[in-house]
């Protein structure tokens, strides 16, 4: 029997298998970053153990660094204190660090493709949950706990347990306005935030064939709101004309080895899924949550669900308590949703062709008054190639504020935060109750929404714009 | 690693599915650079209500917390296996954890311990009838019992012996020295370095 992309992943990469053990798989590349890693440096330093790779090791600083005045000391001093920890640990160890000004800084999962560090067929593990967006390539990626962080320091591998296979298949094509992101919200709310649990997930088909690798990179990012710690999506041309000439694209020879072992990374004909789930791209609309779980959501021409519509009870005690602490009515139609921020960036949607698509809806349009809009590029060098297309003009034209890379308003971890009971149209991948900041709001949107939703004040699709002047 | 054999605690029932990380800890707490302290950052937002469970004295000094399904979901913060720890709380009991979760939790001592969503119910009940309710979980037998409740607990062998033995993942995977330098011998030229 054929192999699925994931096995023959997974295969390559085993260093021990015995009975009744997990396997201990090889890991290529180990991504760092500030947060999760300050136990794990500390743990090796009690044990005396040295980092095995440094070599095979990068780290960036991005969830606790400020995006304004980033040439000043940040001022939240215990984020100071995480910062300094991290560089005194890279220095230490020997780890390539890419710190705050530097002009490949940025958020960990944006700066490993940028950099052509992201390759298929590796193993790539990172201590945050959306290490899952390195699949996009065909790697095998997924998020890892501070233990597991200092185990890959100390080892190079990871004791894993098998997982399940479950293919994601997205046929037909989508209708103008519908992205990468409307399919994985649609995704979620289908299989719910527990339905990828203790699987990988393969996302498959024609629509996802036609798909650009930032908008594959969207897509596999969030598998893990889904449950699932691995997407993945098969590598072809897309994905190699992608790689080529990159910093760390692998050169001549090389690059033909490369490409040979690559172009071998498909599931087999005669592979079987454990489980196999249709979406039809041709139906999806623009999707936006309403709830305070990423599978809370629903398309944006629908209206706040009534929780006794649910016919499971903790799906209804569930909702009931979201549409509480949204403050929302079911009834209301999604598109009247008043928002307060906008927020355009993070590892799900901060790549360059999202600045680009949400660019386009804003451009020669002013932003509503009632609303805030911050833009933030994911990582340095994605602000510089905006500003290089002026991007950043649009945006500032449009009254949006133009900001420095990193995590941003994703998480309330820096000083990008909404305030208790503000409402946000986000482009991240988490409305979780308190996310963007204590009591915040957050809708989760693509950034054509999100930038739509910036000039009606409204949550909004680019459809429902009058023309710009 | 402490071992863990068994242990009786009180129950706390957490009547809420899909409790995330961000949940068990916001981000905001995860600015610490040592592994002790976040028991404040327990639960923060919900502690906040004085109807939340923790906030009952008769729950307070709780160690075995009853949740309900796809707990620890989202983020992949150790940090909140740490705050459950540092809390007091000993195990946690489900009908299904996130991945990631359940494999912190395990590398940290502490216990998640699957159960029916049927029997997790019933153990609600008796915990909210009588609160200080103590329920014994018994890794050894894999069982749990709150008064007259005797549940099934699921936990996979490896996890259990593990965990028994309180042994320590880097420990055992240096055992192997020689694989993983044969590994690396076979490595294709290939592969992406990150330092040149």
């Amino acid at each position: 029997m054929g192999q699925t992309l994931a096995e023959k992943v997974w295969d390559a990469h085993v260093v021990r298998r015995a009975e009744g053990e997990p396997d201990l798989l090889y890991i290529d590349l180990h991504l760092v970053h500030e947060v999760t890693s300050p136990q794990a440096f500390d743990g090796l330093r009690l044990a005396g153990r040295p980092v095995r790779r440094p070599d095979l090791t990068l780290a960036t600083e991005d969830h606790n660094t400020p995006t304004l005045d980033i040439d000043k000391p940040i001022a939240d001093l215990t984020s100071r204190t995480q910062i300094e920890t991290l560089r005194r640990n890279c220095q230490e160890f020997g780890v390539r660090l890419h710190s705050l000004g530097d002009a490949e800084q940025g958020i960990v999962h944006v700066v490993g493709p940028q950099l052509g560090l992201t390759q298929p067929g590796l193993t790539v593990v990172c201590g945050d949950s959306h290490t899952s967006t390195h699949g996009a390539f065909g790697a095998l990626a997924f998020g890892i706990g501070t233990s597991e962080v200092e185990h890959v320091l100390a080892t190079q591998t990871l004791p894993l347990r098998p997982f399940k296979t479950m293919a994601i298949n997205v046929e037909g094509t989508l209708k103008p306005g519908v992205t990468a992101k409307d399919i994985i919200l649609a995704v979620i709310a289908k299989i719910g935030t527990g339905g990828g649990q203790g699987y990988v997930l393969e996302y498959r088909g024609e629509a996802v064939r036609a798909l650009s690798m930032e908008a594959r990179m969207t897509i596999c990012n969030m598998s893990i709101e889904a449950g699932a710690r691995a997407g993945m999506i098969a590598p072809d041309d897309t994905t190699f004309a992608y790689i080529d000439g990159r910093p760390h694209a692998p050169q001549g020879k090389e690059w033909d080895a490369a490409l040979e072992y690559w172009r071998t990374l498909y599931t087999d004909d005669d592979a079987v899924f454990d489980a196999q789930v249709t979406i039809d791209a041709d139906a999806l609309e623009p999707f936006v949550t309403w709830g305070t779980n990423p599978g809370q959501g629903l398309p944006l021409s629908a209206s706040v669900p009534d929780p006794d519509s649910f016919a499971d009870e903790s799906e209804k005690a569930a909702a009931r308590r979201a549409l509480e602490y949204m403050a929302l009515e079911a009834g209301t139609p999604l598109r009247d949703i008043a928002v307060d921020t906008v927020f355009i960036g993070s590892c799900t949607n901060g790549r360059i062709e999202d600045l680009r698509a949400a660019a386009a809806v804003v451009k020669g349009r002013k932003k509503a008054d009632t609303v805030r809009v911050l833009v933030v590029p994911g990582s340095a060098r994605v602000r510089l190639q905006a500003e290089e297309e002026g991007l950043d003009e649009v945006f500032t034209a449009f009254g949006a504020e133009w900001r420095h890379a990193g995590c941003s308003m994703c998480l309330g971890m820096n000083p990008d935060q909404l305030a208790p009971g503000e409402r946000s149209a986000s482009t991240s991948n988490r409305n979780f109750e308190g996310r963007q900041g204590k009591g915040g709001r957050t809708h989760l949107v693509s950034p054509l929404v999100a930038a739509a939703t910036s000039v009606r004040g409204t949550l909004s699709s680019p459809a429902d714009l009058e023309p710009a002047s | 690693m402490e071992k863990f054999i068994r242990h009786t605690g009180v129950g706390v029932p957490l009547r809420r599915s899909n409790v995330d990380t961000d949940q068990i800890i916001p981000a905001v707490y995860l600015k610490r650079v040592t592994r002790t302290g976040f028991e404040d950052g327990l639960f923060a937002a919900w502690r906040g209500d004085e109807t939340f469970v923790l906030n009952n004295p008769a729950f307070a000094a709780g160690s075995v917390l009853v949740a309900g399904p796809d707990f620890g979901t989202g983020s992949s913060r150790e940090h909140a296996v740490w705050a459950l720890k540092d809390y007091g709380f000993k195990a946690v009991l489900s009908s299904r954890f996130a991945d990631i979760f359940r494999g912190n939790s395990g590398k940290q001592g502490l216990l998640t311990g699957e159960l029916s969503q049927d029997d997790v119910e019933l153990i609600w009940k008796a915990l909210e009838n009588a609160p200080g309710t103590e329920v014994s979980v018994d890794l050894d037998q894999r069982v749990v019992t709150c008064g007259d409740i005797v549940a099934q607990l699921q936990v996979d062998d490896y996890t259990r012996w593990r965990l028994m033995e309180g042994l320590d993942d880097i420990g055992l995977t240096l055992r192997h020295p020689d694989a993983i330098d044969d590994f690396e011998a076979a490595r294709p030229s290939h592969k992406p370095r990150t330092l040149v």
